[in-house]
């Protein structure tokens, strides 16, 4: 795919404004052209929140969509929301620790992930984000993991730079998970 | 190549304004825009400027007419309740002849609103929202990229014609973020003269006067007489806009701002499929450019305008026209914001 039209979806604290970001820093520091589009509004911990996301060779007229052709789903409001949206032949990335039930979408390819028993394992459930943002990256391909690499280093600075390493880790056990 | 910086768009205006020699900033903070007020307080004392939190949108705009008097580059920005708060000041600041730059990142309205994306406060920028004969020029970037490239434009223009300069961005500007380079900082030495006007002290020389009043109504027509020639100088050298594919084109699609970058995306789907649509983007919304978008809209089929209110630009498309083809209008309103898809299927549903 030569244009990845991602929405990211989920509780606010689960991270998916992060996944956004770094994926579309990450197409930055791969010379790609990157946009990056929050949600926004009084939203708060426990919330929905999403973020769209496209990472393109070609310069990004819209930064918008309500037809993504890829989805990463955190929970299941978002599965909800955002189901009906995706292009047929999209791909949707589940977060199957908190999504315990399947997409009525029968025209996907869908990954699933348990994503929080592997941050888990890893000792901080917090980098579940970034397992199922490795799961995303080892199904497409949309940017390196060098990219993401210098993506986490602009973004974890000072005390949050000792957490560079868990989350580079987090994102190869999520690669791993996809088989 | 100069590096890239992935960055939010209200940040990225800021960090343009302060590159294009800003360093007298006034304002109150208001979603969708408070990242911008943030950055120029953390900002301006890294570079010997001057950043003041007022206690109230007037009080920022009456800052930035006290500042703007001593000829130095001045700005605020605010969204939209926020700036009909300023009107006041700025019909003063534009009677004045004084050089200022407001951003406004639109939210929707009218009265408190929400603080989503709109373009519904087009009027009131373009058509003067305070009281009295007056402009603001008034630029419309599309893109992050843009709206840093126009800022030192913004900055250049209020300097050249002591006319105060809005950039007009939207919520969806504001808070988005895409890869920006910035460019290198305005030398100010020799650019910024207004010895022969401002007010910084009378030490050896007669006082000046800076004012918007004049009790005799003959002296305050000559006024502005004065003001309006020079209103008629940047209506003939200043529009700005942009065309893609228009020259086989059957139809326009007309958007400004983040609309009309939206829009792209339109004009590509609708090519995929045979359908010749071209997109006019009016980057400068006063002066608007009327003969400009009259001539490319010679011999198209229709016209169609999008904009995230329920319609006031589509206005000036028609006055621009003059009756020569259709235009029509869709819009979204409220903080909605049309989608590629949305307006594509509008376009099929209009062509028929």
């Amino acid at each position: 795919m030569s244009e990845h039209l991602l929405v990211a979806a989920g509780f606010g604290g689960q991270g998916v404004m992060l996944i956004g970001q770094i994926l579309a820093t990450a197409g930055m520091f791969d010379n790609k052209h990157t946009t990056w589009l929050p949600s926004y509004g009084p939203e708060m911990r426990g919330g929905t929140a999403n973020c769209t996301v496209v990472v393109s060779d070609e310069p990004i007229a819209s930064p918008i969509t309500n037809t993504p052709n890829e989805l990463i789903i955190m929970n299941i409001p978002s599965l909800i929301k955002f189901e009906k949206e995706i292009q047929s032949d999209g791909l949707m990335v589940i977060n199957t620790s908190v999504v315990d039930r399947d997409t009525i979408r029968d025209d996907i390819s869908i990954i699933k992930v348990d994503a929080n028993a592997i941050a888990e394992k890893l000792g901080n459930l917090k980098v579940a984000n970034m397992v199922v943002l490795g799961a995303y990256l080892k199904k497409t391909g949309a940017v390196t993991l060098e990219g993401v690499k210098r993506a986490l280093e602009k973004k974890l600075t000072g005390s949050k730079a000792t957490l560079i390493d868990l989350n580079i880790k987090a994102i190869e056990e999520g690669m791993k998970s996809v088989t | 190549m100069a590096e890239r910086i992935m960055v939010k768009g209200n940040e990225a205006m800021a960090e343009a304004a302060v590159r294009a020699g800003c360093r007298l900033y006034f304002g109150y903070p208001i979603t969708p825009q408070s990242e911008f007020t943030e950055y120029m307080a953390r900002r301006m004392p890294e570079v010997d400027g001057v950043f003041l939190q007022s206690e109230s949108e007037v009080a920022a705009v009456n800052m930035v007419y006290g500042a703007a008097c001593t000829g130095h580059r001045v700005m605020t920005s605010t969204s939209s309740p926020g700036f009909s708060l300023m009107q006041e000041g700025v019909s003063y600041i534009a009677g004045a002849m004084l050089p200022a730059v407001f951003v406004n990142v639109v939210r929707g309205g009218p009265g408190l609103g929400d603080i989503q994306p709109a373009q519904s406060d087009y009027f009131q920028s373009t058509k003067g929202g305070g009281h009295g004969d007056y402009h603001l020029i008034v630029l419309a970037p599309g893109s992050i990229q843009e709206a840093v490239d126009l800022m030192e434009t913004a900055f250049r223009l209020a300097d050249n014609y002591r006319v105060p300069v809005m950039m007009l961005a939207d919520g969806m500007l504001g808070q988005m973020m895409e890869p920006v380079v910035f460019p290198e900082y305005v030398k100010l030495d020799g650019i910024n003269d207004h010895s022969s006007w401002a007010l910084r002290g009378t030490d050896g020389r007669e006082p000046h006067k800076v004012t918007s009043f004049d009790i005799d109504p003959v002296r305050l027509e000559e006024m502005n007489t004065e003001t309006h020639k020079v209103y008629e100088e940047i209506r003939s050298k200043e529009i700005r806009f942009e065309t893609h594919d228009l020259e086989d084109a059957d139809y326009i699609l007309v958007g400004y701002g983040t609309m009309g970058r939206i829009l792209g995306s339109v004009v590509k789907m609708a090519r995929k499929q045979g359908i010749k649509v071209g997109l006019f983007r009016p980057i400068s919304l006063w002066p608007f450019p009327y003969d400009e978008l009259k001539k490319a809209a010679k011999g198209k089929r229709f016209c169609t305008v999008v904009e995230m209110s329920t319609g006031q630009m589509v206005e000036d498309v028609r006055l621009s026209v003059e009756g020569a083809l259709p235009v029509h209008f869709y819009g979204r309103t409220g903080g909605m914001v049309p989608t590629p898809d949305e307006v594509f299927k509008e376009l099929v549903r209009l062509i028929g």
